[in-house]
């Protein structure tokens, strides 16, 4: 299958383009379509929160951005420049690997299961990055690391291995971790999931947090419906693979348009 | 009836003593070279290039069915006719660190699968390069698990170093063969060196699972 990508603009221009853009984003794996020409736009300092019932490609969503997922097809752009493609010769190409690992560095993401590297302490973990990819000297990859578990109240856990922390401390490193890197977007994949519900606060305080005190651009997928409605500045209802209904979340939860945006709200809202 | 003769036993001990140092010798070096290779075997198995891991795998393969024996005498006997003249030392230790290397890159893709997708993907999302995420996040993790299975190779390598005897390496079963030639016996050489072997090989289980605790001691990992 080969597109015509003349269609897409090598790069966003004017002062008020998106800090993130799919456009008309295509995602299959085999025959299963997961998402369907997506078209979606984030501003710079933006939360934008995803929800959708199981299986409606919202983890992909935050995947493909992450570079964890290839795309079939369509274009996603990342502070105007095209993360997927490059430029060459006046086209949009596949990107390759150096250009994608410079666009992914303005991207962080934490995971619905942690993903802290075990071997490693707290603060081994968050300086991981600022010194094999940023080259930080170690004093102040250090510092910087400290500060982040400091924000996230895991200063004292600084020496303990993941094996020692509660899923609630692991989920608070891996966010000072991804924060070391200085990404301007972050990404959230139910990172509450697979928390027990006493200690779920513990990571929403830290993002609350966050999002006062940061300017960062975040996509949060969460089947917390009483947080993304407090926390967001735009709510996105997925359904099988597209965006069925967005808003802020006044409208989208108090006066939902689409059935289907009504009948999962109602579901959700039996289920707590 | 022939007696077991103990004198003899203390005549040929120094001989032993060095065929013991060049038999170590010839496993520890024959191991260092599979170590090394089993690596770059199994990362070239897992590159995106598809003829490189073809043939990687292929290669590995065929190692791995066909006999040590085999492989020694073709590095030795083949090799000069191809301009390749080697020492039977080069020979035997190449050979048998190619044919050890194909069995370790099996122990170590067993390692490196058992680290999860997250473990990549974290690794990714800090944009770790590839020969970092290896190095850094991967290898490390794939160790324990994989240490069992080294212990069993290097265990394995030893008592395959006889076979470097039919190309004149000088290690312990060589050294017994001479001297059954020189003297006429066989019962006291024979023995020696099989007892040798069984005082270095029982104690290797128990110092390699030492090992493997202390290992995941180190790297926190405590299961
Ligand atoms: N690696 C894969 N191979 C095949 N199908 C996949 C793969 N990953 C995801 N899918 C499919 O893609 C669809 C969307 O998956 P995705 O993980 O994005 O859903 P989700 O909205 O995050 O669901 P959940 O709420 O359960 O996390 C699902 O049907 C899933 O089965
Ligand atoms: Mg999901």
């Amino acid at each position: 299958m080969t597109e015509d990508m003349s269609q897409y603009p090598l790069r966003l221009d004017g002062d008020d383009f998106p800090m993130v853009r799919f456009q008309k984003v295509t995602k299959a794996y085999g025959s299963l379509v997961v998402l369907n020409q997506l078209d979606l736009d984030v501003s710079a300092g933006e939360m934008v929160t995803i929800i959708g019932p199981s299986g409606s490609g919202k983890t992909t969503v935050l995947r493909m951005l992450m570079t964890l997922e290839t795309i079939n097809s369509g274009v996603i752009y990342v502070e105007g420049e095209p993360l997927t493609h490059m430029e060459r010769d006046g086209r949009l190409v596949p990107a390759n690997s150096a250009h994608i690992r410079r666009i992914r560095s303005k991207i962080g993401m934490c995971f619905q299961h942690f993903n802290l590297f075990p071997h490693m302490t707290a603060l081994g973990n968050c300086m991981e990055g600022p010194v094999q990819v940023l080259r930080l000297p170690r004093k102040e990859a250090e510092e910087r690391s400290l500060e982040l578990l400091e924000m996230v109240g895991m200063a004292e856990k600084r020496d303990q291995h993941p094996s020692r922390l509660s899923g609630g401390q692991q989920q608070r490193v891996a966010i000072a971790r991804a924060l070391a890197m200085r990404p301007k977007i972050m990404l959230f994949d139910e990172v509450t999931s697979a928390l027990d519900p006493e200690v779920i606060s513990e990571v929403t305080n830290v993002i609350r947090r966050l999002v006062d005190t940061h300017n960062l651009t975040m996509l949060m997928v969460t089947h917390q419906m009483g947080f993304a409605k407090e926390i967001s500045d735009r709510v996105c209802f997925f359904f099988d693979g597209s965006i069925e209904e967005q808003g802020s979340p006044a409208k989208l939860f108090e006066t939902p348009e689409r059935e289907r945006t009504k009948q999962f709200l109602n579901a959700v809202l039996e289920a707590n | 009836m022939i007696e077991w003769q103990w004198e003899l036993v203390w005549e040929l001990a120094p001989r032993f003593v060095d065929a013991t140092g060049k038999t170590l010798m010839a496993a520890g070096g024959g191991y260092g070279i599979a170590v090394i290779l089993g690596l770059i075997f199994v990362v070239a198995q897992r590159t995106p290039i598809r003829v490189l891991t073809f043939t990687m795998r292929e290669f590995v393969e065929l190692v791995r069915s066909t006999p040590l024996l085999l492989q020694i005498f073709f590095v030795y006997y083949v090799g000069p006719q191809f301009g390749l003249i080697l020492s039977p030392w080069t020979a035997g230790l190449i050979a048998i660190g190619v044919h050890y290397g194909a069995y370790l890159s099996e122990v170590y893709r067993g390692g490196i699968e058992s680290v999860s997708k997250g473990q990549w993907e974290a690794a990714k999302a800090i944009n770790l390069p590839i020969v970092r995420t290896y190095r850094r996040i991967v290898l490390p993790q794939a160790l324990p698990p994989a240490i069992a299975g080294m212990g069993n190779y290097l265990v394995g390598i030893f008592k395959d170093t006889p076979m470097l005897s039919v190309i004149g390496v000088a290690e312990l079963m060589h050294t017994a063969t001479t001297i059954g030639a020189e003297s006429y016996r066989y019962l006291e050489p024979y023995t020696m060196v099989g007892a040798i072997f069984l005082a270095l090989s029982l104690p290797a289980a128990f110092f390699i699972n030492v090992f493997e605790k202390w290992v995941r001691r180190t790297l926190g990992m405590v299961k």
